[in-house]
């Protein structure tokens, strides 16, 4: 089998290496958009700040293994603690005080928060590239054949589904997964219920930002250099990947994070002279499903509440 | 308390605006500022200190900085340097170079690393008649046309040649491919020279056999790598970012290619050689200046000076770039007796066999320095001397 395309003739097993370098990439953005996902789900609000959140995680997983030499699985783990204390930190000083207030402040403080998380990393970290310490069980490649693929190929759609089944199981069976869901239904009367909205929010934040953490160390695996500014065009590209799939829905985030990635790299792979328009290939996708199928492919069909 | 709370954020945040925009400058030496305005001479440096070309920024104000205390002062006065981020991106390039000759009122500029960065601030330094230096920008758009743009370093179809003279005589290839970082000038450019000298040097049209692209801050290269490996050329030209560039090649040595890489002076930063790892091994590219070759005697001053403020670093290229872009200003200051900026710009058209520490400068007709090129490898994650080149 054997057709001429993107200048080259595309062999079954070069479309089978494109294919394998698109699941990498789509599986790490559906990963970090479930994060996104989650967020909105509960509380219809879009935390601007979660991909530099994601930023700090790879930052603290950094300094964990580099600075203070610790095992790389101990790093981790500390880096995704960090990470969920810093996210309830920044709900808790750029969200909560202004809960009531219209949904805009809370998107432009959300906005804020970003900002304010840029500038930091760039003036605590510096503004130089840093190198993420490579552990050879994630970062070894494999090869089948002629294909090669990156070990971290293989583990990331695994810790994608285990922690979508985690994250299921909390939302649909537990007694907090349940303050969640009547939290996202209507704040006062979850309260009137008895529902402690302030830590179950709390709580979401802090489950969002251990999943942007576990995103960004797989991220900083499979990329290694690590910048103040990292975190900004991941979350774009996981918040389309979100959008794409139905924000709101976890399930479509994974869904909405493999289309992006795969069509991103197909797109390179089959028409190289629109290489330079990778970023903008995601934008227009994002403009097309707004326009033809605004609450995504999973999205709820409900209209919004009144 | 919940409103003062609020309050309190958003004074936070308006301040993390800000600091932004006024990156505090690596203070040059820690001095107040001087007494009176007339007496202290402003120069003004724009260099990307922060994104994604943050490393040659830093590496060239190590140089800027150390040929500043060498040389602090100049027809009696002290000279003052007001140091600007242009945050590695067009936009704020030029918004920083406008700060600098409007709010500062700088008589004479310094930078940047990056040729688009340059380019950037091209019009605003043109039409307010205010000379620029030009370290390591090597594209020949920086200073065409534009006749108040100078620079210390050769350009880059003399580097493309080097390049592609290297890829077919040193290494014998026949077939090359171009991966190149689009959205800069520098690689597009460079990029381009190598081209059509490597046709020229191979009579065959068809000897670039793939040109992939990428964007400045992309991480992902699996795709444009994948379509090269299929058409096995024998050596492959990637032009681009140092951080862009060592991902590349370690993706593609993942992929397993084993094509050599060779490239231009931007992968002169340890971050390459570090993010690279042992993937980078090997590499070749060519630059400006080799400690392991002290042209001048500025140089052997500027590598002992270097040596005792950073103990146990070698110098990057770009370093002594930078070093040179300063003391070229400040012997143009001497040689016109006067700081204005008419007089300085006056001065430089004129300079002939300035002794810099990375060569002899004397401008072309395009204010562009003529000077020999070097090529260097990596060896065990070092940077190491091969060969020099003459124009």
């Amino acid at each position: 089998m054997k057709f001429y395309l993107g200048g080259v003739y595309m062999t079954l097993e070069l479309f089978l290496q494109h294919l394998a370098n698109g699941i990498s990439l789509g599986s790490l953005y559906a990963l970090i958009a479930i994060g996104y996902t989650m967020v909105y789900g509960i509380l219809r609000l879009i935390n601007f700040a979660h991909g530099d959140i994601f930023m700090m995680a790879v930052y603290f997983a950094f300094f964990g293994v580099v600075t203070f030499g610790m095992p790389w699985y101990v790093s981790f783990i500390v880096a995704i603690a960090l990470t969920g204390i810093l996210g309830m930190t920044v709900e808790a000083l750029a969200y909560r005080p202004i809960r009531e207030a219209p949904r805009i402040s809370i998107l432009i403080s959300a906005i804020g928060a970003s900002y304010l998380l840029e500038n930091l990393a760039i003036v605590i970290f510096g503004g130089r590239p840093k190198t993420f310490p490579q552990v050879p069980i994630f970062t070894d490649m494999v090869q089948i054949g002629n294909i090669h693929i990156q070990k971290l190929t293989f583990m990331i759609p695994a810790v994608t589904i285990a922690l979508l089944i985690v994250l299921m199981y909390l939302i649909n069976k537990t007694k907090s997964g349940m303050a969640m869901r009547a939290v996202s239904k209507d704040f006062e009367t979850a309260k009137i219920m008895g529902v402690n909205v302030n830590r179950t929010i709390s709580f979401t934040f802090g489950v969002g930002s251990l999943l942007a953490a576990v995103g960004g160390i797989m991220w900083g695996l499979k990329f290694p250099s690590i910048l103040p500014l990292m975190g900004v065009m991941p979350g774009i590209k996981c918040f389309i990947a979100a959008v794409i799939g139905g924000i709101g829905s976890v399930t479509g985030a994974v869904i909405g994070g493999f289309i992006l990635g795969i069509g991103e790299i197909l797109l390179v792979a089959f028409l190289p002279e629109l290489s330079g328009y990778r970023d903008a290939f995601s934008f227009i996708l994002l403009i097309l499903i707004l326009l033809f199928r605004p609450t995504g492919i999973m999205g709820e069909k409900i209209s919004e509440k009144v | 308390m919940k409103k003062l709370l609020s309050l309190t954020l958003v004074v936070v945040m308006a301040l993390s605006l800000l600091t932004g925009c006024a990156q505090p400058a690596p203070a040059p030496s820690g001095e107040p500022a001087a007494p009176a305005e007339e007496e202290v001479i402003k120069i003004g440096v724009f260099e990307p200190l922060t994104g994604a070309n943050a490393a040659g920024g830093e590496l060239e104000m190590e140089g800027i900085e150390l040929a500043h205390e060498l040389y602090p002062e100049v027809l009696g006065k002290k000279v003052d340097l007001i140091v600007v981020d242009n945050k590695s991106d067009k936009v704020e390039a030029a918004t920083a170079a406008a700060r600098l000759v409007e709010k500062e009122k700088v008589v004479a500029i310094i930078g940047s690393w990056g040729s688009s960065l340059a380019m950037a601030a091209g019009d605003i330094v043109r039409n307010a008649k205010v000379p620029a230096m030009g370290t390591s920008c090597t594209n020949p758009l920086v200073t065409q046309g534009n006749e108040y743009y100078f620079r210390v370093c050769f350009i880059d179809p003399f580097q493309g040649v080097v390049m592609s003279n290297y890829a077919f005589n040193g290494l014998g290839a026949k077939k090359a491919a171009i991966v190149q970082e689009v959205s800069n000038d520098y690689a597009v450019g460079l990029a381009k020279f190598f081209t059509d000298n490597f046709k020229k040097l191979t009579g065959d049209e068809n000897s670039i056999v793939a040109v992939a692209n990428y964007n400045t801050g992309d991480q992902d290269f699996t795709a444009q790598l994948t379509n090269i490996k299929a058409q096995n050329p024998d050596v492959i030209f990637a032009p681009g970012n140092f951080t862009e560039s060592a991902l590349l090649i370690k993706q593609a040595r993942q992929l397993g290619i084993k094509t050599p890489f060779i490239g231009g002076d931007t992968y002169e930063t340890p971050e390459f050689a570090e993010i690279g790892g042992d993937a980078v091994e090997g590499v070749v590219f060519s630059t400006f200046f080799a400690t392991e070759k002290p042209i001048t005697s500025e140089s052997t001053k500027f590598l002992d000076a270097y040596k005792a403020k950073y103990p146990g670093k070698e110098p990057a290229a770009v370093t002594a770039l930078g070093y040179d872009a300063y003391l070229i200003l400040i012997k143009a200051i001497e040689q016109a007796g006067a700081a204005d900026s008419a007089s300085i710009h006056k001065a430089l058209l004129e300079t002939k066999d300035f002794q810099g520490a990375a060569g002899v400068v004397s401008f072309d007709e395009n204010r562009n320095a003529i000077k020999s090129a070097v090529i260097k490898t990596i060896k065990d994650g070092k940077f190491t001397f091969m060969d020099v080149v003459e124009p």
